[in-house]
């Protein structure tokens, strides 16, 4: 069984190593733990991943359905990003409808991808103003370790390039499935780095115990040319102007890392 | 729409849609202790914002198993009304508005001394009655206001202001329409005395470059911000403290 905080004595430890910079797990302060990376593992998904960041492991499985196109965007694809923190990944998940935590977990991993326009959305239309495809991302966190946004951002980026499309055509009106499939059309590749603060030092990809700690998050979003399309601010401490600038320039130069785990060009 | 052909946002003489500079905020008027019941209120006026903010507490935690022993706990309510907006909200909170309550409750309780308060609850109540872009930051403004009109001790008072990126150029406190037309908005929470950002998030592109000159436009506004915070607090105590001072003057003098 985990604890579900680590005691005192760790938590200060933990703290006191950083101002030293270092860690408890021995990484440098802006390692990111060992990251595998497994597309495909869900026959039934149109496209799915797992992500494995140390001990964190979360799940992402992409569906499509057809539906209608928001009145604003008639020309566009859907994308709807759901969360799910699983009560069997941690002692502090509870069954339920989705809570705040789940919500804004989801809402990262949905603007990461909607503000860099990783989907060719424009390429999932069927009849414009009246049918699109919907693609439905499902965040399932499986093992809370620790920074569960850059985890679920990078699995959801597996799972999309993981994604194939049915071929169809349509026949008056109708949508009919043809032999075949081709790739979700993707144009960009969005990566979230997390940074902690902890006594004023900026840690990159915070384990659970070093979460418990933390005075603030930060999660930074960043395209594949570098630049930032979203950015998350999370805790009840605070950063300064001059660690919010240093995280972004260590944010841009992970994210490139990262990245590199899942999109194979 | 985004079908029709867009319109420009910013004109050739750098002048906004609504006749502002780009550094420029959107007046703000603020009310202070405007609600009988709520131990601390607030109303704010930004451009075409209307909102309003009540605190209750510090009083009993319920349901009790929330309390904290070391602290109080500040829960934070961000609703907008169905009317608040062009088409119709369904006054259901949705998952923007309960990641809002989050990030603003994240963003307030820096400031508060919530250790004066163990096992106690302070509740805030935002309510959104008009929106028309950068709703957060002027829901954090106003509530900080409010929280301070409750007599609750802080350390500061929270100011907020959004700033992005509108066809090209770096722009201050974003409406609605140069929120959804432009590149970038990027809303942020500061505690000058502590020169402490306790809210940021951005969505939209931006260079690294941009990202600094963005933060650092939107903590400029944020200081125009905190003046106009400072002001209306002064507007209910200072004055109403002054005018009883005069009243006690003038009485000594008649005797």
């Amino acid at each position: 069984m985990v604890n579900i905080m680590a005691s005192r004595v760790r938590q200060k430890r933990i703290a006191q190593l950083v101002s030293r910079g270092k860690r408890l797990d021995e990484r440098g302060l802006t390692d990111y733990r060992t990251v595998q990376v497994e597309a495909g593992l869900i026959e039934r998904a149109e496209g799915s991943a797992r992500v494995r960041l140390g001990k964190t492991e979360v799940l992402v499985g992409v569906k499509f359905e057809m539906g209608e196109p928001f009145p604003d965007t008639p020309n566009e694809g859907v994308l709807t990003v759901n969360a799910e923190l699983v009560p069997l990944a941690s002692p502090t998940f509870e069954p339920g409808p989705p809570d705040e935590n789940s919500i804004e977990l989801a809402r990262i991993v949905d603007r990461g991808i909607r503000e860099s326009k990783a989907i060719a959305t424009e390429d999932l239309v069927i009849e414009p103003g009246k049918k699109v495809f919907v693609v439905f991302v499902d965040v399932y966190v499986l093992n809370h370790d620790g920074n569960l946004i850059d985890a679920s951002c990078l699995a959801a980026l597996a799972a999309l390039l993981n994604t194939k499309m049915f071929n169809y055509e349509v026949k008056e009106g109708e949508v009919k499935i043809k032999p075949g499939y081709k790739p979700l059309p993707m144009r960009n590749y969005p990566v979230a780095v997390t940074f902690a603060k902890i006594n004023d030092k900026l840690i990159v990809d915070p384990w659970l115990e070093e979460e418990q700690v933390m005075d603030a998050r930060l999660t930074m979003t960043v395209e594949k040319d570098g630049k930032i399309c979203a950015i998350q601010k999370g805790g009840y401490g605070y950063f300064t102007a001059e660690q919010v600038f240093e995280a972004s320039k260590i944010a841009r130069q992970k994210a490139e890392e990262q990245r590199k785990l899942v999109v194979t060009e | 729409m985004s079908q029709k052909k867009p319109e420009k946002l910013i004109d050739e003489n750098d002048v906004r849609l609504d006749g502002r500079k780009l550094n420029e905020l959107r007046p703000i008027k603020i009310e202070v202790g405007i609600l009988g019941n709520a131990d601390g209120s607030a109303y704010i006026e930004q451009g075409k914002n209307k909102i309003l903010a009540a605190v209750y507490g510090p009083k009993e935690v319920h349901p009790k198993h929330l309390a904290l022993p070391d602290r109080a706990v500040l829960r934070c309510r961000y609703h907008m009304a169905p009317f608040s907006v062009e088409e119709r909200k369904s006054p259901a909170p949705s998952r923007r508005e309960l990641e809002l309550s989050k990030v603003m409750r994240e963003a307030l309780e820096p400031s508060v001394f919530t250790e004066y308060y163990p096992r106690t609850s302070i509740d805030l109540f935002i309510e959104v009655l008009q929106a028309d872009g950068g709703t957060r930051c002027a829901g954090i403004t106003v509530a900080s206001v409010a929280l301070a009109d409750a007599g609750i001790p802080m350390r500061d008072l929270v100011s907020a202001c959004a700033a992005g990126k509108v066809e090209g150029r770096v722009v201050l406190d974003l409406t609605d329409k140069e929120d959804k037309g432009g590149e970038a908005d990027l809303p942020l929470a500061h505690m000058p005395s502590a020169n402490a950002i306790t809210l940021l998030q951005m969505d939209g592109m931006l260079t690294g470059e941009e990202f600094e000159q963005v933060v650092s436009l939107a903590l400029e506004g944020c200081k125009q911000v905190s003046q106009v915070q400072k002001e209306a607090l002064r507007a209910k105590y200072v004055v109403a403290k002054e005018a009883e001072a005069e009243k006690e003057e003038v009485e000594e003098g008649e005797e």
